[in-house]
């Protein structure tokens, strides 16, 4: 789950780590009282107005500005604020801007790049610093990977001091900025496992010209399995105008359910199996419109909402649902079917392929239910079937 | 022979009194399995399905010699279990659980390396399966046919499409591993590879990955080195658009990495015949032997 930087940073103050002041806003009203504020506590003339969308690249696409005075701040929120920005992250269709953060402008002496995530292949936290801040990280990866240094967290004991050295000298910091940087990233460690992140990325951390280390931008993301302890704070900044409205709806329902640019609907258990549902499809020439895994655990009610979701898309042209029965029973698949269909009626093809657990219960529900359906002995050719039905 | 579990294995089941365990627990027991115990706090005395019920895991192990683990303790509380398992000295514990936070699975996976009793299969894997021996876990039974070929996945549902495959060539297995797709588990490619290739019943193997993480191209490394027996492979999400979380929380392709492709170029390049679809995991497998 993503949040966006002002509510990352909030979370940031909580844990000692050192962010610029800044406020809020949702309308540029909000946003020149905030700059009108900043101006007068820190007696700084600039600040800065960025978007707040959850995707990287604002700053390229426009949706960052650095400007002197209350007027040009109003300026630039007037421009921001409602704007759709398009970047590397938002796809083609961009991201419009509801939301403002108004900061205090700093100066910077350099920049600097730290983030931690799960490193899967020592299965440790990894901690990732670089002095090549500001700048892509993938793209310092690809061309100058000297110049990231990562260290990996031992769980048994936490993050150590000489690790901390380690990436403060290899950072090449003063000795003041060694402390500070190491209460930093005490605090980010901390925050990191305490919170359930799946990352945490500071691009740029800067250094100050009195020697204080702040997160200049600030992202974090949560692992959506930790949500049961954390219920209370991440409804509290999760920002749903964000998210798919269908993902949303499907992952209340527990399902997992992604929005893709094809015409055929897939319905499967297994993210394995979904995952390569779809890969067949486009093997026979055609394009799933969605992946969509109803896990093992879905009720009957859960199906029903998914079939529902699919139906409802208006660019779907013919549906294939595909269940290999294990922890998933296909009487309940085949009972969800035919809820949501006698419900909203079938109008596009549907070919079904059911086999393992309890699979004659399913196909015999199926069978009696009337509906048109068209059945498949095997993935590759209910998978042939859709995609010629689908042609129409 | 097979790997991993045989007649022999005697089951706990963490977990069994919930409806999934209870459910899952009838399956295996009418499959032939031997579950000789059950574990949840608080309900230790009682019995289900004639199988006795305990409150600890040191108890299951001193009253019934119980020496593999099944469980399908809810996330919240699943990383406790298998920790229970290790300290019981259980030797193999399997984890079907899904949803687990990798910030417990970092912990659990520490304290596993850290000793040598005790083998993790999982989490959020669909078990293991040695047909007509013992199956642990949630795969549908009546699809495996006892024989000679080893499956290893990180997928449940791929497992079952490959198995099927193979049964409906005539093509037993010896052992069905799904290892599970989450970023941190506790047995990896590489460790069940192991495993086949000293077992003398195993006589090839089918290998099921997906997209993210680098465990298939370390499997490729360690087959093209080590591995004395053909190998089929598959890799699901070949049309994943990057940055997409597929329904697992390991299958994701970031920053260019993780990608199906990378993955089918290292297998390919170690000798692994990869299958164009799905469907055909099993005749790859076949045309091997």
């Amino acid at each position: 789950m993503n949040i966006h930087e002002y509510q990352a940073k909030e979370l940031y103050r909580k844990y000692g780590i050192p962010v610029p002041k800044g406020i809020a806003c949702m309308s540029v009203e909000e946003a020149t009282a905030a700059a009108k504020k900043l101006i007068e506590e820190t007696g700084n003339e600039v600040v800065v107005v960025k978007a707040q969308i959850h995707a990287g690249g604002r700053g390229k696409a426009g949706g960052v500005k650095v400007v002197k005075g209350v007027n040009a701040a109003t300026e630039a929120a007037t421009e921001i604020l409602g704007k759709t920005l398009v970047t590397h992250q938002t796809g083609p269709e961009g991201k419009v801007v509801q939301r403002l953060l108004v900061e205090q402008g700093l100066a910077i002496k350099s920049e600097l790049y730290l983030a931690l995530v799960v490193d899967r292949e020592t299965r440790r936290i990894a901690i990732m610093a670089s002095t090549e801040g500001g700048m892509d990280i993938e793209e310092v990866a690809a061309s100058t990977p000297e110049k990231i240094q990562t260290i990996a967290i031992d769980p048994a004991v936490g993050l150590q001091g000489y690790q901390v050295r380690q990436l403060a000298f290899g950072l090449g910091l003063s000795k003041q900025e060694q402390k500070n940087f190491g209460k930093l990233l005490g605090g980010l460690a901390k925050l990191f496992e305490q919170e359930d992140c799946s990352i945490a990325e500071i691009n740029p951390l800067i250094l100050t010209e009195d020697e204080q280390v702040v997160a200049l931008d600030a992202k974090v993301n949560f692992d959506s399995n930790a949500e049961f302890r954390h219920n209370d704070f991440w409804s509290s900044v999760r920002d749903l105008s964000e998210e798919a409205p269908t993902e949303t709806e499907a992952q209340e329902a527990g399902l997992s359910f992604i929005q893709l640019d094809g015409n055929i609907g897939c319905l499967v258990n297994g993210a394995g199996l979904a995952m390569s549902t779809m890969d067949t499809i486009k093997h026979y020439g055609g394009e799933p419109a969605n992946f969509l895994d109803v896990g093992g655990g879905a009720n009957q009610e859960a199906v029903t909402k998914a079939f529902r979701i699919i139906l409802q898309s208006d660019a779907v042209q013919g549906i294939f649902v595909n269940i290999f029965g294990g922890i998933m029973r296909c009487d309940t698949i085949a009972n969800g079917v035919v809820a949501a269909t006698k419900e909203l009626g079938l109008e596009v093809p549907l070919v079904v392929r059911l086999e393992g657990t309890k699979v004659d219960e399913g196909r015999k529900i199926l069978d009696e239910s009337g509906l048109a359906i068209t059945s498949a002995a095997t993935m590759a050719q209910g998978a042939q079937k859709i995609v010629e039905l689908a042609k129409g | 022979m097979s790997i991993l579990v045989d007649k022999n294995t005697r089951l706990v089941v963490q977990g069994m009194t919930g409806s999934v365990g209870k459910f899952h627990t009838e399956q295996m027991l009418a499959y032939g399995t031997k579950v000789v115990a059950g574990c949840t706090p608080g309900r230790g005395g009682q019995s289900l399905m004639d199988v006795p019920v305990f409150d600890t895991m040191r108890e299951v192990v001193k009253q019934t010699g119980a020496n593999a683990s099944c469980v399908f303790v809810p996330p919240p509380f699943a990383a406790d279990a298998i920790l229970e398992s290790v300290d019981a000295e259980v030797p193999l514990v399997v984890c079907i659980t899904e949803g687990i936070p990798v910030m417990d699975m970092i912990k659990v996976r520490r304290v596993l390396d850290s000793q040598d009793k005790t083998r993790l299969i999982g989490p959020n894997c669909p078990g293991v399966i040695t047909p007509d021996q013992c199956k642990i876990g949630i795969m549908p039974g009546h699809v495996h046919k006892p024989g000679r070929v080893g499956v290893v996945s990180k997928s449940g549902t791929l497992t079952y499409e490959a198995v099927g495959q193979l049964t409906a060539l005539g093509i037993g297995q010896s052992t069905a591993v799904g290892i599970g797709g989450d970023p941190i588990n506790g047995t990896d490619f590489i460790d069940v590879l192991k495993l086949f290739n000293d077992d003398p019943d195993t006589d090839g193997v089918i290998l099921i990955g997906e997209i993210g993480g680098n465990a298939e191209e370390q499997a490729a490394a360690w087959i093209k080195e080590n591995f004395k027996k053909p190998v089929a492979g598959f890799i699901a999400g070949r049309t994943a658009p990057p940055g997409k979380r597929m329904g697992h929380a390991g299958a994701i392709i970031s920053g260019g990495k993780g990608t199906a492709d990378a993955k089918i170029e290292a297998l390919q390049d170690a000798g692994v015949k990869v299958a164009p679809t799905p469907s055909d995991m099993g005749t790859t497998l076949q045309s091997l032997l």
